[in-house]
Protein backbone atom coordinates (compact mmCIF):
# COMPACT_ATOMS: atom_id res chain seq x y z
CA UNK A 1 0.00 0.00 0.00
CA UNK A 2 2.75 2.32 0.91
CA UNK A 3 4.41 1.49 -2.55
CA UNK A 4 1.26 2.81 -4.71
CA UNK A 5 0.97 5.73 -6.37
CA UNK A 6 -1.97 8.14 -6.55
CA UNK A 7 -4.43 7.55 -9.70
CA UNK A 8 -5.42 10.26 -11.86
CA UNK A 9 -7.37 12.96 -11.57
CA UNK A 10 -11.08 12.94 -12.49
CA UNK A 11 -13.69 15.88 -12.87
CA UNK A 12 -16.36 14.22 -10.39
CA UNK A 13 -18.84 16.73 -10.03
CA UNK A 14 -20.02 19.62 -11.60
CA UNK A 15 -20.92 23.01 -10.38
CA UNK A 16 -24.56 22.39 -9.99
CA UNK A 17 -24.19 20.05 -7.83
CA UNK A 18 -21.21 21.18 -6.08
CA UNK A 19 -23.20 24.27 -5.44
CA UNK A 20 -26.20 22.69 -4.11
CA UNK A 21 -24.06 20.27 -1.98
CA UNK A 22 -23.16 22.89 0.48
CA UNK A 23 -26.36 25.37 0.02
CA UNK A 24 -28.10 22.05 1.46
CA UNK A 25 -25.70 21.28 4.12
CA UNK A 26 -26.33 24.27 5.33
CA UNK A 27 -29.60 24.45 5.14
CA UNK A 28 -30.69 21.39 6.64
CA UNK A 29 -28.47 21.53 9.18
CA UNK A 30 -30.03 24.76 10.05
CA UNK A 31 -34.22 22.97 9.56
CA UNK A 32 -33.09 20.09 11.85
CA UNK A 33 -31.65 22.09 14.81
CA UNK A 34 -34.11 24.82 14.49
CA UNK A 35 -37.00 21.82 14.12
CA UNK A 36 -35.71 20.46 17.56
CA UNK A 37 -36.36 23.25 18.93
CA UNK A 38 -39.65 23.51 17.76
CA UNK A 39 -39.91 20.35 18.80
CA UNK A 40 -39.19 21.56 22.33
CA UNK A 41 -42.70 23.46 22.51
CA UNK A 42 -44.71 20.33 22.48
CA UNK A 43 -42.46 17.34 22.56
CA UNK A 44 -45.46 14.45 22.25
CA UNK A 45 -46.12 12.94 18.41
CA UNK A 46 -49.18 11.48 18.15
CA UNK A 47 -50.94 10.11 14.96
CA UNK A 48 -54.47 10.89 13.58
CA UNK A 49 -56.50 14.32 13.13
CA UNK A 50 -55.95 15.88 16.85
CA UNK A 51 -53.49 15.28 19.46
CA UNK A 52 -52.81 17.20 22.49
CA UNK A 53 -52.32 17.18 26.27
CA UNK A 54 -54.97 14.75 27.29
CA UNK A 55 -54.98 12.63 24.21
CA UNK A 56 -52.39 9.55 23.64
CA UNK A 57 -49.06 10.35 22.37
CA UNK A 58 -47.15 7.65 21.04
CA UNK A 59 -43.30 9.58 21.56
CA UNK A 60 -42.79 11.61 24.23
CA UNK A 61 -39.02 12.92 25.57
CA UNK A 62 -38.67 14.93 28.97
CA UNK A 63 -38.47 14.94 32.30
CA UNK A 64 -38.69 11.88 34.93
CA UNK A 65 -40.43 12.39 38.32
CA UNK A 66 -37.27 10.61 39.59
CA UNK A 67 -34.96 13.78 38.63
CA UNK A 68 -33.78 12.17 35.14
CA UNK A 69 -34.89 12.46 31.53
CA UNK A 70 -36.46 9.84 28.92
CA UNK A 71 -37.29 9.33 25.92
CA UNK A 72 -40.92 6.96 25.51
CA UNK A 73 -41.57 5.28 22.06
CA UNK A 74 -45.14 3.62 22.78
CA UNK A 75 -44.44 1.20 26.06
CA UNK A 76 -40.81 1.34 25.84
CA UNK A 77 -38.86 4.36 28.45
CA UNK A 78 -35.34 4.86 27.54
CA UNK A 79 -33.09 6.33 29.91
CA UNK A 80 -31.03 9.68 28.01
CA UNK A 81 -30.84 12.27 31.79
CA UNK A 82 -28.04 14.04 30.23
CA UNK A 83 -29.11 14.47 27.03
CA UNK A 84 -33.25 14.52 26.24
CA UNK A 85 -35.47 15.46 29.14
CA UNK A 86 -32.50 16.64 31.83
CA UNK A 87 -29.72 18.05 30.54
CA UNK A 88 -27.00 21.24 31.96
CA UNK A 89 -26.98 24.14 29.94
CA UNK A 90 -23.82 26.08 28.90
CA UNK A 91 -24.16 27.78 32.46
CA UNK A 92 -24.32 24.64 34.16
CA UNK A 93 -28.51 24.65 34.88
CA UNK A 94 -30.49 21.61 35.05
CA UNK A 95 -33.17 22.09 32.17
CA UNK A 96 -35.98 19.97 31.35
CA UNK A 97 -36.47 20.63 27.90
CA UNK A 98 -36.49 17.68 25.58
CA UNK A 99 -33.54 18.61 23.20
CA UNK A 100 -30.58 20.40 24.91
CA UNK A 101 -28.86 23.65 23.97
CA UNK A 102 -26.10 21.88 21.44
CA UNK A 103 -28.47 20.47 19.30
CA UNK A 104 -31.08 23.51 19.03
CA UNK A 105 -31.22 27.00 16.83
CA UNK A 106 -31.32 29.38 19.37
CA UNK A 107 -29.20 27.76 21.71
CA UNK A 108 -31.81 28.91 24.22
CA UNK A 109 -35.33 28.00 24.24
CA UNK A 110 -37.18 30.48 21.47
CA UNK A 111 -40.29 29.05 19.76
CA UNK A 112 -40.54 32.18 17.99
CA UNK A 113 -36.82 32.03 16.84
CA UNK A 114 -36.82 28.86 15.62
CA UNK A 115 -39.68 29.28 13.54
CA UNK A 116 -38.29 32.19 12.00
CA UNK A 117 -35.13 30.45 11.15
CA UNK A 118 -37.06 27.39 10.09
CA UNK A 119 -39.24 29.26 7.37
CA UNK A 120 -36.91 31.18 6.40
CA UNK A 121 -34.69 28.30 5.13
CA UNK A 122 -37.52 26.15 4.17
CA UNK A 123 -37.63 28.50 1.25
CA UNK A 124 -34.12 28.01 0.53
CA UNK A 125 -34.70 23.97 0.39
CA UNK A 126 -37.96 24.52 -1.96
CA UNK A 127 -36.28 27.05 -3.83
CA UNK A 128 -32.59 25.11 -4.19
CA UNK A 129 -33.92 21.89 -3.93
CA UNK A 130 -36.43 22.39 -7.38
CA UNK A 131 -33.42 24.13 -9.06
CA UNK A 132 -30.90 21.63 -8.86
CA UNK A 133 -33.58 19.25 -9.83
CA UNK A 134 -34.48 20.93 -12.96
CA UNK A 135 -30.14 21.43 -13.72
CA UNK A 136 -30.03 17.65 -12.97
CA UNK A 137 -32.41 16.62 -15.23
CA UNK A 138 -31.12 19.44 -18.24
CA UNK A 139 -27.03 18.09 -17.45
CA UNK A 140 -28.57 14.57 -17.26
CA UNK A 141 -26.72 14.26 -13.62
CA UNK A 142 -29.65 11.92 -12.51
CA UNK A 143 -29.93 9.63 -15.65
CA UNK A 144 -25.90 9.54 -15.76
CA UNK A 145 -24.79 9.25 -12.57
CA UNK A 146 -27.61 8.62 -9.68
CA UNK A 147 -29.77 6.10 -12.29
CA UNK A 148 -28.96 2.64 -11.15
CA UNK A 149 -28.59 0.11 -13.81
CA UNK A 150 -30.22 -3.07 -14.36
CA UNK A 151 -27.48 -5.11 -13.57
CA UNK A 152 -26.32 -2.82 -10.54
CA UNK A 153 -30.23 -3.53 -8.82
CA UNK A 154 -29.75 -7.42 -9.10
CA UNK A 155 -29.98 -9.07 -5.42
CA UNK A 156 -26.53 -10.75 -6.13
CA UNK A 157 -25.18 -7.53 -6.91
CA UNK A 158 -26.66 -5.64 -4.39
CA UNK A 159 -25.07 -8.21 -1.52
CA UNK A 160 -21.94 -7.68 -2.67
CA UNK A 161 -22.07 -4.18 -2.28
CA UNK A 162 -23.58 -4.85 1.32
CA UNK A 163 -21.02 -7.09 2.25
CA UNK A 164 -17.97 -4.75 0.83
CA UNK A 165 -19.53 -2.03 3.05
CA UNK A 166 -19.64 -3.83 6.23
CA UNK A 167 -15.78 -5.03 5.64
CA UNK A 168 -15.27 -1.09 4.66
CA UNK A 169 -13.85 -1.98 1.43
CA UNK A 170 -13.97 0.99 -0.86
CA UNK A 171 -13.92 1.20 -4.59
CA UNK A 172 -10.27 1.91 -5.96
CA UNK A 173 -9.31 2.99 -9.43
CA UNK A 174 -11.79 3.44 -11.75
CA UNK A 175 -15.15 2.44 -9.70
CA UNK A 176 -13.80 5.19 -7.13
CA UNK A 177 -14.96 7.78 -9.94
CA UNK A 178 -18.79 6.52 -10.01
CA UNK A 179 -21.07 6.26 -7.47
CA UNK A 180 -21.63 2.82 -6.03
CA UNK A 181 -25.52 0.77 -5.74
CA UNK A 182 -25.87 1.79 -2.05
CA UNK A 183 -24.54 4.79 -2.49
CA UNK A 184 -26.67 5.73 -5.73
CA UNK A 185 -29.65 4.31 -3.55
CA UNK A 186 -28.76 6.53 -0.43
CA UNK A 187 -29.10 9.77 -2.73
CA UNK A 188 -32.11 8.90 -4.56
CA UNK A 189 -33.92 8.07 -1.40
CA UNK A 190 -32.39 11.67 -0.06
CA UNK A 191 -32.97 13.67 -2.97
CA UNK A 192 -36.87 12.03 -4.24
CA UNK A 193 -38.64 10.78 -1.09
CA UNK A 194 -36.88 12.26 2.14
CA UNK A 195 -36.45 15.99 1.00
CA UNK A 196 -40.07 15.48 -0.52
CA UNK A 197 -41.19 14.15 2.06
CA UNK A 198 -40.26 16.65 4.79
CA UNK A 199 -41.44 19.91 2.46
CA UNK A 200 -45.05 18.03 1.84
CA UNK A 201 -45.29 17.51 5.43
CA UNK A 202 -44.49 20.64 6.46
CA UNK A 203 -47.66 21.92 4.18
CA UNK A 204 -49.77 19.23 5.31
CA UNK A 205 -49.29 20.75 8.92
CA UNK A 206 -49.88 24.75 7.75
CA UNK A 207 -53.62 25.63 9.00
CA UNK A 208 -53.52 27.77 5.92
CA UNK A 209 -52.66 24.98 2.85
CA UNK A 210 -54.34 22.51 4.40
CA UNK A 211 -57.23 25.02 2.79
CA UNK A 212 -55.16 25.46 -0.45
CA UNK A 213 -55.00 21.72 -0.91
CA UNK A 214 -56.95 19.61 1.44
CA UNK A 215 -56.26 16.43 0.05
CA UNK A 216 -52.68 16.48 1.47
CA UNK A 217 -53.75 16.12 5.17
CA UNK A 218 -56.11 12.65 3.73
CA UNK A 219 -52.79 11.28 2.40
CA UNK A 220 -50.70 11.51 5.39
CA UNK A 221 -53.88 10.91 7.61
CA UNK A 222 -54.44 14.17 9.65
CA UNK A 223 -52.48 16.71 10.84
CA UNK A 224 -50.58 14.94 13.89
CA UNK A 225 -49.91 12.33 11.55
CA UNK A 226 -48.08 14.61 9.63
CA UNK A 227 -46.24 15.90 12.21
CA UNK A 228 -45.02 12.70 13.21
CA UNK A 229 -44.01 11.33 9.83
CA UNK A 230 -41.98 14.34 9.20
CA UNK A 231 -40.07 13.85 12.77
CA UNK A 232 -39.23 10.22 11.37
CA UNK A 233 -38.25 11.50 7.66
CA UNK A 234 -35.80 14.26 9.69
CA UNK A 235 -34.44 11.11 11.66
CA UNK A 236 -33.99 9.54 8.93
CA UNK A 237 -32.04 12.25 7.52
CA UNK A 238 -29.84 12.30 10.33
CA UNK A 239 -28.93 9.43 10.10
CA UNK A 240 -28.02 9.53 6.53
CA UNK A 241 -26.10 12.70 7.23
CA UNK A 242 -23.77 10.31 10.08
CA UNK A 243 -23.40 7.11 7.52
CA UNK A 244 -22.58 10.28 4.80
CA UNK A 245 -20.11 11.41 7.14
CA UNK A 246 -18.63 8.58 7.99
CA UNK A 247 -18.35 7.15 4.69
CA UNK A 248 -16.34 10.20 3.88
CA UNK A 249 -14.03 10.25 7.08
CA UNK A 250 -13.15 6.71 5.49
CA UNK A 251 -13.16 7.32 1.98
CA UNK A 252 -10.42 9.80 2.40
CA UNK A 253 -11.55 13.50 3.55
CA UNK A 254 -9.28 15.50 1.88
CA UNK A 255 -10.24 13.90 -1.42
CA UNK A 256 -13.22 13.67 -0.82
CA UNK A 257 -14.29 17.21 0.31
CA UNK A 258 -11.82 18.96 -1.89
CA UNK A 259 -13.99 17.24 -5.15
CA UNK A 260 -16.66 18.43 -3.49
CA UNK A 261 -15.38 21.98 -3.22
CA UNK A 262 -12.93 22.34 -6.89
CA UNK A 263 -15.08 18.95 -8.52
CA UNK A 264 -11.62 17.55 -9.12
CA UNK A 265 -10.90 14.27 -7.77
CA UNK A 266 -7.60 11.95 -7.31
CA UNK A 267 -8.55 8.37 -8.16
CA UNK A 268 -7.59 6.26 -5.32
CA UNK A 269 -5.02 3.35 -6.48
CA UNK A 270 -5.65 0.06 -7.22
CA UNK A 271 -5.38 -2.08 -4.49
CA UNK A 272 -4.68 -6.17 -4.41
CA UNK A 273 -7.11 -7.34 -2.34
CA UNK A 274 -6.36 -9.68 0.50
CA UNK A 275 -9.14 -12.64 1.41
CA UNK B 1 -9.32 5.25 15.37
CA UNK B 2 -8.29 8.25 17.05
CA UNK B 3 -8.03 10.11 14.05
CA UNK B 4 -11.72 9.32 13.77
CA UNK B 5 -12.49 10.40 16.94
CA UNK B 6 -10.63 13.35 16.41
CA UNK B 7 -12.51 14.15 13.58
CA UNK B 8 -15.92 13.95 14.86
CA UNK B 9 -14.88 16.02 17.81
CA UNK B 10 -14.07 18.21 15.13
CA UNK B 11 -17.28 18.42 13.65
CA UNK B 12 -19.43 18.85 17.03
CA UNK B 13 -16.91 21.86 17.77
CA UNK B 14 -18.11 23.16 13.96
CA UNK B 15 -21.22 22.58 14.74
CA UNK B 16 -21.26 24.68 17.69
CA UNK B 17 -19.39 26.94 16.12
CA UNK B 18 -22.32 27.46 13.46
CA UNK B 19 -24.99 27.29 16.59
CA UNK B 20 -23.40 30.23 17.97
CA UNK B 21 -22.92 31.88 14.88
CA UNK B 22 -26.79 31.41 14.43
CA UNK B 23 -27.14 32.73 17.39
CA UNK B 24 -25.26 36.10 16.57
CA UNK B 25 -26.71 36.54 13.26
CA UNK B 26 -30.36 36.56 13.78
CA UNK B 27 -30.72 39.96 15.61
CA UNK B 28 -28.45 41.58 13.09
CA UNK B 29 -30.15 43.96 10.61
CA UNK B 30 -29.62 41.79 7.33
CA UNK B 31 -31.19 38.20 9.10
CA UNK B 32 -34.00 40.28 10.27
CA UNK B 33 -34.57 41.05 6.62
CA UNK B 34 -34.36 38.16 5.80
CA UNK B 35 -36.76 37.02 8.01
CA UNK B 36 -39.67 39.15 7.70
CA UNK B 37 -39.28 39.04 3.69
CA UNK B 38 -39.62 34.84 4.41
CA UNK B 39 -43.04 35.66 6.23
CA UNK B 40 -43.92 37.92 3.17
CA UNK B 41 -43.24 35.76 0.82
CA UNK B 42 -44.86 32.91 2.72
CA UNK B 43 -48.25 34.96 3.09
CA UNK B 44 -48.07 36.37 -0.13
CA UNK B 45 -47.55 33.37 -1.78
CA UNK B 46 -50.83 31.73 0.20
CA UNK B 47 -52.73 34.67 -1.00
CA UNK B 48 -52.13 34.15 -4.67
CA UNK B 49 -52.40 30.03 -4.40
CA UNK B 50 -55.59 29.76 -2.46
CA UNK B 51 -58.88 30.93 -4.06
CA UNK B 52 -60.25 33.69 -1.19
CA UNK B 53 -63.20 31.43 -0.29
CA UNK B 54 -61.05 28.03 -0.24
CA UNK B 55 -61.81 26.50 3.21
CA UNK B 56 -60.27 25.32 5.92
CA UNK B 57 -61.17 21.42 6.65
CA UNK B 58 -64.22 20.61 8.31
CA UNK B 59 -64.61 17.15 10.19
CA UNK B 60 -67.52 15.09 11.75
CA UNK B 61 -68.36 15.15 15.05
CA UNK B 62 -66.43 11.90 15.68
CA UNK B 63 -63.30 13.50 15.32
CA UNK B 64 -63.87 15.93 17.87
CA UNK B 65 -60.91 16.01 20.72
CA UNK B 66 -62.46 14.09 23.94
CA UNK B 67 -61.31 17.13 25.67
CA UNK B 68 -60.41 20.97 24.16
CA UNK B 69 -57.50 22.08 25.86
CA UNK B 70 -56.88 25.64 26.63
CA UNK B 71 -53.61 27.44 26.25
CA UNK B 72 -52.97 30.90 27.19
CA UNK B 73 -54.89 33.09 29.38
CA UNK B 74 -57.29 30.76 31.87
CA UNK B 75 -59.34 33.11 33.23
CA UNK B 76 -59.07 37.09 32.80
CA UNK B 77 -59.00 38.08 36.38
CA UNK B 78 -59.67 41.59 36.13
CA UNK B 79 -62.79 43.02 38.53
CA UNK B 80 -64.25 44.40 34.94
CA UNK B 81 -63.99 40.83 33.84
CA UNK B 82 -65.49 39.14 37.07
CA UNK B 83 -67.99 41.67 37.05
CA UNK B 84 -69.49 40.43 33.60
CA UNK B 85 -69.16 37.14 34.39
CA UNK B 86 -70.89 37.32 37.63
CA UNK B 87 -74.04 39.03 35.36
CA UNK B 88 -73.60 36.23 33.29
CA UNK B 89 -71.98 38.67 30.60
CA UNK B 90 -75.81 40.53 30.69
CA UNK B 91 -73.71 43.70 30.82
CA UNK B 92 -71.13 42.52 28.30
CA UNK B 93 -70.88 44.22 24.75
CA UNK B 94 -68.83 43.93 21.84
CA UNK B 95 -67.96 47.56 20.25
CA UNK B 96 -67.01 47.45 16.68
CA UNK B 97 -65.70 50.63 16.02
CA UNK B 98 -62.52 52.63 14.31
CA UNK B 99 -63.13 53.12 10.82
CA UNK B 100 -66.67 52.11 10.57
CA UNK B 101 -69.40 54.64 9.52
CA UNK B 102 -72.16 53.11 12.07
CA UNK B 103 -69.92 52.19 15.14
CA UNK B 104 -71.78 49.54 17.04
CA UNK B 105 -72.13 47.92 20.92
CA UNK B 106 -73.94 44.62 20.20
CA UNK B 107 -75.03 42.56 23.14
CA UNK B 108 -74.59 38.44 23.56
CA UNK B 109 -78.43 37.97 22.79
CA UNK B 110 -78.08 40.45 19.62
CA UNK B 111 -75.29 38.44 18.78
CA UNK B 112 -77.04 35.10 18.91
CA UNK B 113 -80.11 36.54 17.21
CA UNK B 114 -78.10 36.67 13.85
CA UNK B 115 -77.89 34.36 11.46
CA UNK B 116 -75.36 31.39 12.94
CA UNK B 117 -72.95 29.65 11.38
CA UNK B 118 -71.70 25.89 13.60
CA UNK B 119 -68.17 24.37 12.15
CA UNK B 120 -66.13 21.38 13.17
CA UNK B 121 -62.65 22.48 12.66
CA UNK B 122 -59.28 22.20 14.37
CA UNK B 123 -57.64 24.47 16.53
CA UNK B 124 -53.69 24.29 15.68
CA UNK B 125 -51.38 25.41 18.39
CA UNK B 126 -47.76 27.46 17.30
CA UNK B 127 -46.65 24.62 19.98
CA UNK B 128 -47.57 21.68 17.26
CA UNK B 129 -50.93 20.27 19.25
CA UNK B 130 -54.10 20.09 17.59
CA UNK B 131 -57.37 19.91 18.94
CA UNK B 132 -60.67 19.45 17.20
CA UNK B 133 -64.24 21.26 18.49
CA UNK B 134 -67.50 22.42 17.07
CA UNK B 135 -68.00 26.02 17.08
CA UNK B 136 -71.03 27.90 17.22
CA UNK B 137 -71.64 31.94 16.31
CA UNK B 138 -72.32 34.54 13.70
CA UNK B 139 -70.02 35.40 10.62
CA UNK B 140 -67.88 38.18 10.67
CA UNK B 141 -68.31 39.62 7.16
CA UNK B 142 -71.98 40.67 7.56
CA UNK B 143 -71.37 42.16 10.81
CA UNK B 144 -68.58 44.07 9.22
CA UNK B 145 -70.84 45.21 6.24
CA UNK B 146 -73.56 46.93 8.70
CA UNK B 147 -71.06 48.51 10.69
CA UNK B 148 -70.02 50.53 7.68
CA UNK B 149 -66.50 49.53 7.12
CA UNK B 150 -64.74 51.99 5.16
CA UNK B 151 -63.02 51.50 1.75
CA UNK B 152 -59.79 52.68 3.53
CA UNK B 153 -59.58 50.09 5.91
CA UNK B 154 -57.39 47.38 5.81
CA UNK B 155 -56.88 45.55 9.17
CA UNK B 156 -59.15 44.28 12.06
CA UNK B 157 -57.98 45.04 15.72
CA UNK B 158 -59.42 42.59 18.36
CA UNK B 159 -59.30 43.63 21.07
CA UNK B 160 -59.84 41.23 24.68
CA UNK B 161 -60.17 41.24 28.08
CA UNK B 162 -57.09 39.09 29.23
CA UNK B 163 -54.20 41.42 30.56
CA UNK B 164 -50.85 40.24 30.36
CA UNK B 165 -49.06 42.17 33.14
CA UNK B 166 -50.69 46.05 32.61
CA UNK B 167 -50.69 45.15 28.54
CA UNK B 168 -54.28 43.52 27.01
CA UNK B 169 -53.64 40.90 24.65
CA UNK B 170 -54.70 41.72 21.16
CA UNK B 171 -54.49 40.48 17.40
CA UNK B 172 -55.18 41.20 13.86
CA UNK B 173 -55.59 39.78 10.86
CA UNK B 174 -56.26 41.19 7.21
CA UNK B 175 -59.65 41.45 5.16
CA UNK B 176 -59.29 38.47 3.47
CA UNK B 177 -59.81 36.62 6.36
CA UNK B 178 -62.16 39.22 7.68
CA UNK B 179 -64.75 38.42 5.31
CA UNK B 180 -63.72 34.50 4.88
CA UNK B 181 -66.92 32.58 5.32
CA UNK B 182 -65.55 30.58 8.48
CA UNK B 183 -64.18 33.70 10.09
CA UNK B 184 -67.17 33.71 12.81
CA UNK B 185 -67.38 35.19 16.43
CA UNK B 186 -67.38 32.07 18.58
CA UNK B 187 -69.69 32.21 21.87
CA UNK B 188 -70.14 28.20 21.71
CA UNK B 189 -68.01 25.29 21.97
CA UNK B 190 -68.96 21.90 21.54
CA UNK B 191 -72.55 23.23 22.02
CA UNK B 192 -72.17 24.73 25.41
CA UNK B 193 -71.61 28.43 26.48
CA UNK B 194 -67.63 29.04 25.72
CA UNK B 195 -66.45 28.39 29.09
CA UNK B 196 -64.38 30.36 30.43
CA UNK B 197 -60.38 28.91 29.64
CA UNK B 198 -61.63 29.21 25.99
CA UNK B 199 -62.11 33.02 25.92
CA UNK B 200 -66.23 33.25 27.37
CA UNK B 201 -67.99 34.96 26.30
CA UNK B 202 -66.72 35.52 22.68
CA UNK B 203 -63.78 34.59 20.67
CA UNK B 204 -62.83 35.27 17.86
CA UNK B 205 -62.25 31.95 14.83
CA UNK B 206 -59.98 32.55 12.11
CA UNK B 207 -59.67 28.93 10.93
CA UNK B 208 -56.86 29.25 8.14
CA UNK B 209 -54.04 30.45 10.94
CA UNK B 210 -52.51 29.15 14.33
CA UNK B 211 -53.94 29.47 17.54
CA UNK B 212 -52.94 32.53 18.56
CA UNK B 213 -54.65 34.67 16.54
CA UNK B 214 -58.00 32.96 17.53
CA UNK B 215 -58.10 36.26 20.39
CA UNK B 216 -60.78 35.16 23.51
CA UNK B 217 -62.35 37.24 25.86
CA UNK B 218 -63.25 39.93 22.58
CA UNK B 219 -64.61 43.43 24.16
CA UNK B 220 -63.99 45.61 21.02
CA UNK B 221 -63.15 45.48 17.31
CA UNK B 222 -61.86 48.59 15.85
CA UNK B 223 -60.83 48.84 11.60
CA UNK B 224 -57.52 50.43 10.98
CA UNK B 225 -55.71 51.33 8.20
CA UNK B 226 -52.07 50.63 9.41
CA UNK B 227 -51.15 48.55 12.42
CA UNK B 228 -47.91 50.55 13.37
CA UNK B 229 -49.98 52.50 16.02
CA UNK B 230 -51.32 49.26 17.60
CA UNK B 231 -49.38 48.20 20.58
CA UNK B 232 -46.10 47.65 19.70
CA UNK B 233 -46.22 47.95 16.38
CA UNK B 234 -46.48 44.60 15.14
CA UNK B 235 -50.42 43.15 14.79
CA UNK B 236 -50.56 41.70 17.90
CA UNK B 237 -49.54 40.98 21.60
CA UNK B 238 -46.99 37.52 20.94
CA UNK B 239 -46.12 39.28 17.64
CA UNK B 240 -45.06 42.41 20.13
CA UNK B 241 -43.35 40.81 22.94
CA UNK B 242 -41.80 37.49 21.58
CA UNK B 243 -41.59 38.07 17.54
CA UNK B 244 -43.75 35.56 16.32
CA UNK B 245 -44.90 36.02 12.92
CA UNK B 246 -48.24 38.43 11.97
CA UNK B 247 -48.73 35.61 9.37
CA UNK B 248 -49.63 32.76 11.32
CA UNK B 249 -50.82 30.56 8.44
CA UNK B 250 -48.08 28.02 8.61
Amino acid sequence: MATSRPGPWLYRHRWPTRLWHWLNALTIFILLMSGLMIFNAHPHLYWGRYGANFDASWLGIGPTPHGGGELRVYQVHVPTTGVLGHWKDAHGHIQTRAFPYWATIPGSYSLAGARRWHFLFAWVLILGGTSYVITSLINRHFGKDLKPSREELQPRHLWQDIKDHARLRLPTGDAAGRYNPLQKLAYIGVIFFLIPMMILTGLAMSPAFNATFPQLLSVFGGRQSARSIHFLCATGLLAFIVVHLVMVVLAGPINEIRSMITGWFRTPPEKQRHG
Amino acid sequence: MAELLSRRKALVVGGGLMLAGCDKIAPTKPARSAFLGAEDLTYRINRLLTPRNALAPEFSGADVSPIFRSNGTGHPGSPDYARLLGGNFADWRLHVGGMVSRPLAISLDQLKALPQRTQITRHDCVEGWSAIGRWTGPVLGPILQFAGLSSAARFLVFHCHDDFGGTGYYESIDLVDAFHPQTILAWALNGQALPVPNGAPLRLRVERQLGYKQAKYLHAIEAVASLDQIGGGKGGYWEDVADYAWYAGI
